[in-house]
């Protein structure tokens, strides 16, 4: 198991460094900075100080270097557009993508789990099949279309709930976040039920397989024989065997839930990471760019990693292949 | 005409015509094909069969703008969808920027397609230490949300079509990489390739004759699946604001238009689009799921 820890950091490492002089050499390709910073009617006396002091008039290489050894340090430089460090204005907006990824995962598997359990258990019944067409527009619409219909209805026509942004939020260990109380549920249940919505169809199917294959198996058979009770059988035989690809999801999917709440934070105006980073793009604020794309790729290696050591837990299996 | 070709064509007829018979077991899936024609045939004749050219700005009235659905313009005709905050009329807008969805999700799957194919193919064929670099690169890749390739992408490259379907084919081809190497490389060890290998055929014909032709079929539904998907990525691209200029809006950038007009009860300047988006991408998902249905290989057991 040691062995193969080390081999999978190597890797990691590998591509994280890949990746940042991707990234780097990327987004150093776009525009002209200078012209973002300062008023066009400078002198170009001014021009070129600001250039030497920020180092563009340096090899890209040489940058790169000078870039990483802040890294390392901490530091990612200061939004062009703030005037801040980019690390603090990621920080401070971080809970709020956070809460809503969060709140978006557990309404998918709160909801999606049991139906998908429910169509597997009863594939045949009317129920399953509108549960079934259900996920697959969860798959096939488009976030930002939903989103858009959400805000019409709830919003505009029946006026239940803001339209967007955070509303109030409470402080929980100085963290400023929403689901302590009612109005800030009111703020975040619409955007993260439109979040959800992906990864609701993707439970949905997977729990159904999973019930399927369970069903028929001999332990299920078993456990039947035995007089178990079926919300036994269902509840402690199916759940724990449908538990590794749903743990999966929940890993691999924690990301891309990450990375879609840029369209949903959009559509309501959520004071997130997502919407700091589409606005960041449109005025070209490279340091907010290049630091967000790196830390988004720390995020995907790790995820990976946690997923493959849970793997292990769950299925001893797994362990056993693995120390072999 | 020699006689094994007769029979190539037989067999290929009577396989069409068994591939034809089991999709339209599926009425939902016959419905959907008809949708998709029917859109096509739109997204062709648009300029012949829309009321107004949405793009010529001279024939814009502002005095039309935001007319809601059923209203007489100053043209002197119902708009039957209203009017966009331009003046347009919508359903001639909706036409036209089916066109340009359609066009952008086949341009960037069929360049998707060969880009994943040409390095799925070539992987699964060389195997070794070529194999394991590019389907490292592949599953990296696929581990990463497409739409965020796609964001990064089109920020780096600018606005533009090709710009645009450029970040679409480099978000989705490893799509097709991951599929084509799963079926090629089951292929790469069955018989008649050891055979074809031990002839003194030449690599590409070996590639393109043999590997190719038993490998395609799980790429037809990938294939299908990844148009919706590239149309579903245009317009969420262009309604976050980073697609075609608004010169000439596809779906997307209608439905990003009238995202600001929705707060105010005008819903039909962004509705409309959206339902043609989806209507598109759900019947192409529906046939997509047929053609998965119909060529599973543990169906018919």
């Amino acid at each position: 198991m040691f062995g193969f820890f080390i081999q999978r950091i190597v890797q990691a490492a590998i591509v994280v460094v890949a990746m940042s002089i991707l990234v780097f050499v990327g987004v150093y390709a776009i525009g002209n900075p200078i012209d973002v910073m300062i008023d066009p009617a400078a002198t170009q006396e001014i021009r070129d100080n600001l250039i030497r002091q920020y180092g563009f008039d340096r090899p890209l290489y040489e940058q790169y270097f000078v870039f990483v050894g802040n890294v390392l340090q901490g530091d990612f430089g200061q939004s062009f557009i703030y005037r801040v460090p980019v690390l603090d204005l990621i920080f401070s907006r971080l809970p709020a993508t956070f809460e809503l990824a969060l709140g978006a995962m557990l309404l998918a598997s709160v909801v999606g789990i049991p139906l998908g359990i429910w169509a597997g258990y009863r594939p045949h019944a009317f129920s399953s099949k509108a549960i079934m067409t259900l996920s697959i527009l969860g798959f096939s619409l488009p976030t930002f279309w939903v989103g858009l219909l959400l805000v019409m209805t709830f919003a505009v026509q029946l006026h239940w709930l803001p339209s967007g942004g955070r509303g109030p939020t409470s402080d929980l260990l100085g963290v400023p976040l929403s689901f302590l109380t009612p109005t800030g549920w009111s703020y975040l249940i619409l955007p993260a039920f439109n979040l959800a919505l992906f990864n609701m169809g993707l439970l949905i199917r997977l729990a159904r397989a999973g019930t399927l294959e369970a069903m028929s198996s001999d332990y299920v058979r078993f456990a039947r024989a035995q007089g178990l009770k079926e919300s036994k059988v269902v509840g402690l035989h199916v759940l724990k065997n449908i538990s590794i690809p749903i743990v999966t999801v929940f890993g691999l999917e924690f990301g891309s839930t990450l990375a879609f709440a840029v369209v949903t934070e959009t559509i309501f105006n959520w004071p997130g990471v997502g919407k700091l980073i589409i606005d960041s793009i449109m005025v070209l604020d490279r340091p907010v760019m290049v630091a967000y794309l790196i830390l988004v790729v720390l995020l995907f290696v790790i995820i990976n990693l946690v997923v493959d050591l849970l793997y292990g837990v769950l299925d001893p299996r797994i362990r056993a292949r693995r120390s072999a | 005409m020699s006689l094994v070709e007769d029979i190539q064509v037989e067999t290929w007829r009577t396989r069409l015509g068994d591939f034809w018979r089991e999709f339209a077991e599926s009425k939902v899936a016959l419905v959907a094909l008809v949708v998709i024609v029917a859109i096509v045939f739109i997204a062709v004749f648009a300029p012949w069969i829309s009321p107004q050219n949405p793009y010529d700005l001279a024939r814009l009235d502002l005095f039309d703008s935001r007319l809601p659905p059923g209203t007489v313009g100053s043209g002197g005709y119902v708009h039957i969808l209203g009017t966009d905050a331009a003046g347009r009329d919508l359903l001639s807008a909706i036409f036209y920027g089916l066109r340009i969805s359609l066009l952008i999700g086949l341009m960037a799957g069929a360049f998707a397609l060969v880009l994943g194919m040409s390095i799925g193919l070539v992987a699964a064929y060389k195997g070794g230490r070529v194999e394991a670099i590019i389907m490292r690169i592949v599953d990296l890749q696929l581990s990463m949300p497409a739409i965020l390739l796609a964001l990064v992408l089109t920020a780096m490259l600018g606005q533009g079509l090709w710009q645009l379907v450029t970040a679409l084919v480099v978000a989705q081809y490893a799509y097709f990489a991951r599929t084509i190497h799963g079926a090629a490389s089951a292929e790469r060890d069955k018989d008649y390739i050891e055979a074809a290998i031990a002839t003194p055929l030449p690599a590409h014909i070996i590639l393109l004759r043999h590997l190719l032709p038993n490998s395609l079929p799980p790429l037809i539904v990938v294939a299908t699946v990844q148009v919706a998907s590239a149309i579903a990525l245009e317009a969420t691209l262009s309604f976050l604001g980073l697609g075609l200029p608004l010169t000439e809006p596809s779906l997307g950038a209608l439905i990003a238009n009238g995202f600001q007009y929705l707060l105010s009860g005008r819903f039909w300047i962004s509705v409309y689009p959206g339902v043609a988006l989806v209507i598109t991408i759900v019947s192409i998902n529906l046939v997509g799921d047929q053609v998965r249905h119909v060529l599973n290989p543990r169906r018919g057991q």
